[in-house]
């Protein structure tokens, strides 16, 4: 039987046996995981059915017509799009057996500690320290743009152990229980007010050595692994056409009154780009199923984060001297797991200035497709091979 | 390929399934094909040698691709054509684009749309096996915004007569034939026939000639007259240009930007090759996030045409058709920049491909005309 037949009978046999509108999304969520349906190329056991990872969309695009609540996947995205892979290449198999069912289900949600005030971009700067203490280590430092660390029982860590060693390889990664003591989470607010972030100290935190992914040192490729999992593991989406925050533009005009020429100029400028980069995103998608990739799936994020700043700065102007207002002021909250906030123009207007600063500044997505994709020289990198301690900071 | 038709949505619209955003196996060597040919056979100093002409036209080079087929491919195969989609006749531009080649197929594939679609049963069946087997070449006088152009037509004893010109004719010099809209309907006319006088035009792109075409008591009958309304009929051939040329376009930009790409990894100043510092490196960047986002754009406008998807045509056409020159202008310009000096003189190569995108930006419709025209499909503005 082929992995198609496979795949589609344990969709039919999963929707069979607890219909997505009778049964409780975090009921579904582990009859999903143990149907093999969680994550297909994981193997059978852990979530999948050792399927190719190309049919990951293919699941969850069915599931979406059985109206199934595939919540989860953005709400714990840091565990299911990234730490489960992580898990899979680098965990042994009691803490796969722990860990990977209840993240599907959302029982337990995961946050990423990698960002540290003093690496953003640099990430391989980082400075928080890992000490070993007979079996356990102790950890301490500061840790920054933590999305969901609020709300997490599992942190993805990364640590120095080696201060000796040049940057990339005095690293260690650890699995972090966010309720060990010396965990200080504090929120983070934005410039919209909002805390979608949170500030973790770590104090003397101590880690069991079981909770280690990957070799001591070798904590900068276990990294990787985890950054490279996030698309694979989402698998392709491809908005509808004129969705998005070309949608809030589009709205804006035809309320506005709509007689400035130059500016239904500008609105059609900006309704292509999206359309374009709509597009773009469909054509890697296709690719990738055909098992083709080729640059168009790595300019999707740089092109999504230039054109939403400019998209959401032309609504503001749309909106003349509602453009001047924040409606209901700065409140200085945090988001909650359940709720779906109401987003104002305004909002994400000042959110958007984050776009070209998370998940890879435009700067170095720029230099990532000259040097990796157009095969252009790098930069000159001086702290290369000085031992991390040695380095200017 | 069975299990891929479900991973997104939008490809179903209508009747008809657009195809996926990726070449097929049978595509993919149709590209290399024209690439390997064009290489071969236009390769830049042959470019050079036909722009110094009147009508940057080489029977010989026309007669070899005839019997590749290309004039064909658009055209039934009951009327000796190779019936192949628009997809694939895409997939050529984009390389024609990537050479930079002085070939006249954008006339002759709209030319071939407007019979396919227009024209009376005999004017096909004698019309579209000549134009297959490259021996009759046909044009359209696609009226331009802004020129000063009209052709008349009157009643006299002798019959109808037509008088006037049509100006900026794409690949007129040298043609035997133009299609020219009236106001009653549209003609194909001979350009030998009593009365026609073909004028070249300096143009900025030398790679793509164009040409005055004057009509001076012109004899047209019912023979000539292409069927429905003439205003349909230009934008049959408009539609179509403008989805080829977008696609030509991505493959101009492509071109530009590979050389640029190469040049940069070579050439050195303050002891650097210039593509290790940022400013040129994130432009060479930025560059092949539109070349990428305009090539979507090309390559569905052709699927949409490929299938008759009437309102997927609507909108996908004029996107590609707004953006793609723009984009393939925008890059070859900055191709110019990264060459540095060397970029501006005559000798290298990049302002052909400048020139051709440039034209390209004004050729069948400004951005900004075409962007009218889906706001107002898309009842925006």
């Amino acid at each position: 039987m082929d992995d198609m037949t496979r795949i589609d009978d344990a969709i039919d046999a999963l929707l069979a046996a607890h219909p997505p509108a009778t049964t409780p999304p975090r009921d579904f969520w582990g009859a999903q995981f143990d149907a093999g349906l969680a994550w297909v190329h994981h193997p059978v056991g852990k979530g999948g059915l050792g399927a190719s990872p190309r049919h990951l969309a293919h699941v969850r695009s069915r599931l979406g017509e059985a109206d199934a609540d595939q919540s989860n996947l953005r709400s714990n995205i840091i565990g299911i799009g990234m730490g489960a892979g992580t898990l899979l290449s680098h965990a042994d198999d009691a803490m796969q057996d722990r860990l990977l069912r209840p993240m599907f289900t959302m029982e337990e949600i995961w946050c990423q500690l990698f960002s540290e005030p003093g690496a953003g971009s640099d990430l391989a700067n980082l400075a928080t320290s890992a000490i070993a203490e007979g079996d356990q280590w102790i950890v301490n430092g500061q840790k920054v743009w933590t999305t969901l660390a609020h709300v997490s029982r599992w942190g993805l860590l990364v640590t120095r152990t080696d201060p000796g060693q040049p940057k990339h390889r005095g690293l260690t990664y650890f699995v972090l229980d966010m309720d060990s003591d010396g965990v200080d989470v504090r929120p983070l607010h934005q410039i919209t007010g909002e805390a979608e972030f949170n500030e973790v100290y770590l104090t003397d935190v101590h880690i069991d050595d079981a909770m280690r992914l990957g070799a001591v040192g070798a904590g900068w490729s276990v990294a990787m692994t985890t950054l490279m999992n996030e698309r694979v593991a989402i698998g392709g989406n491809v908005p509808e056409r004129g969705t998005g925050a070309i949608a809030d533009a589009v709205a804006a005009w035809q309320d506005s009154d709509h007689d400035d020429q130059a500016m239904a100029d500008q609105l059609l400028q900006l309704w292509v780009e999206a359309e374009a980069l709509r597009l773009t995103s469909l054509r890697a998608s296709h690719a990738r199923t055909a098992g083709t990739p080729g640059p168009e799936g790595s300019t999707s994020k740089l092109h999504w984060a230039e054109l939403n700043k400019a998209i959401t700065t032309f609504t503001m102007q749309v909106l003349g001297p509602d453009g001047l207002l924040m409606p209901g002021g700065y409140e200085l909250t945090a988001p909650t797991l359940d709720e779906v906030p109401v987003v104002t123009p305004q909002q994400s207007f000042l959110r958007a200035r984050a776009n070209s600063i998370e998940g890879g500044t435009s700067q170095i997505l720029r230099n990532i497709l000259g040097e990796r994709v157009l095969g252009l020289p790098g930069e000159p990198r001086v702290d290369k091979d000085l031992p991390w301690r040695e380095v200017p900071r | 390929m069975t299990d891929t038709a479900t991973e997104t949505s939008p490809t179903r619209t209508g009747a008809a399934t657009i195809q996926d955003l990726v070449l097929t196996d049978e595509q993919a060597t149709l590209r290399d094909v024209a690439r390997d040919f064009l290489g071969a056979r236009v390769p830049m100093k042959r470019v050079r040698e036909l722009m110094a002409t009147p009508s940057a036209f080489d029977e010989g080079l026309w007669q070899e691709v005839a019997a590749m087929g290309w004039q064909a491919m658009a055209i039934p195969e009951d009327l000796g054509g190779a019936g192949y989609g628009m997809v694939e006749v895409a997939v050529v531009f984009e390389e024609i684009g990537r050479a930079v080649a002085p070939l006249p197929m954008l006339s002759t594939i709209m030319a071939t749309a407007v019979l396919r679609d227009h024209g009376t049963d005999d004017q096909r069946a004698t019309m579209l096996p000549s134009i297959a087997a490259g021996a009759l070449r046909m044009v359209v006088a696609v009226p331009v915004a802004g020129a000063d152009d009209g052709v008349e037509i009157t009643d006299t004893e002798a019959g109808a007569r037509l008088d006037g010109h049509a100006s900026h004719v794409i690949e007129a010099v040298g043609a035997e034939a133009v299609v020219v809209a009236t106001g009653r309907g549209a003609f194909v006319v001979p350009t030998d026939r009593a009365g026609m006088t073909v004028v070249p035009m300096d143009a900025l792109d030398p790679t793509r000639p164009l040409a005055r075409v004057e009509f001076a008591n012109v004899a047209v009958d019912d023979d000539d007259a292409l069927v429905g309304d003439a205003g349909d009929v230009i934008d049959t051939a408009r539609t179509v240009g403008a989805v080829m040329l977008a696609n030509e376009m991505v493959g101009v930009a492509a071109g530009a930007h590979a050389m640029a790409v190469e040049y940069a990894k070579v050439r050195r100043q303050f002891g650097r090759a210039i593509g290790s510092f940022q400013a040129v490196k994130h432009l060479l960047a930025d560059d092949l996030v539109q070349l990428e986002a305009a090539r979507s754009t090309a390559w569905w406008a052709a699927r949409a045409l490929a299938v008759h998807d009437v309102e997927e045509v609507a909108v996908a056409v004029p996107v590609a058709a707004s953006l793609c020159p723009a984009t393939a202008a925008a890059i070859t310009g900055h191709s110019i920049q990264v060459h540095g000096g060397i970029g501006f003189t005559w000798e290298h190569d990049a302002h052909l491909y400048y020139k051709r995108a440039s034209a390209a930006t004004l050729l069948l419709g400004s951005g900004r005309a075409w962007r009218r025209r889906l706001g107002a499909t898309l009842a925006l503005t």
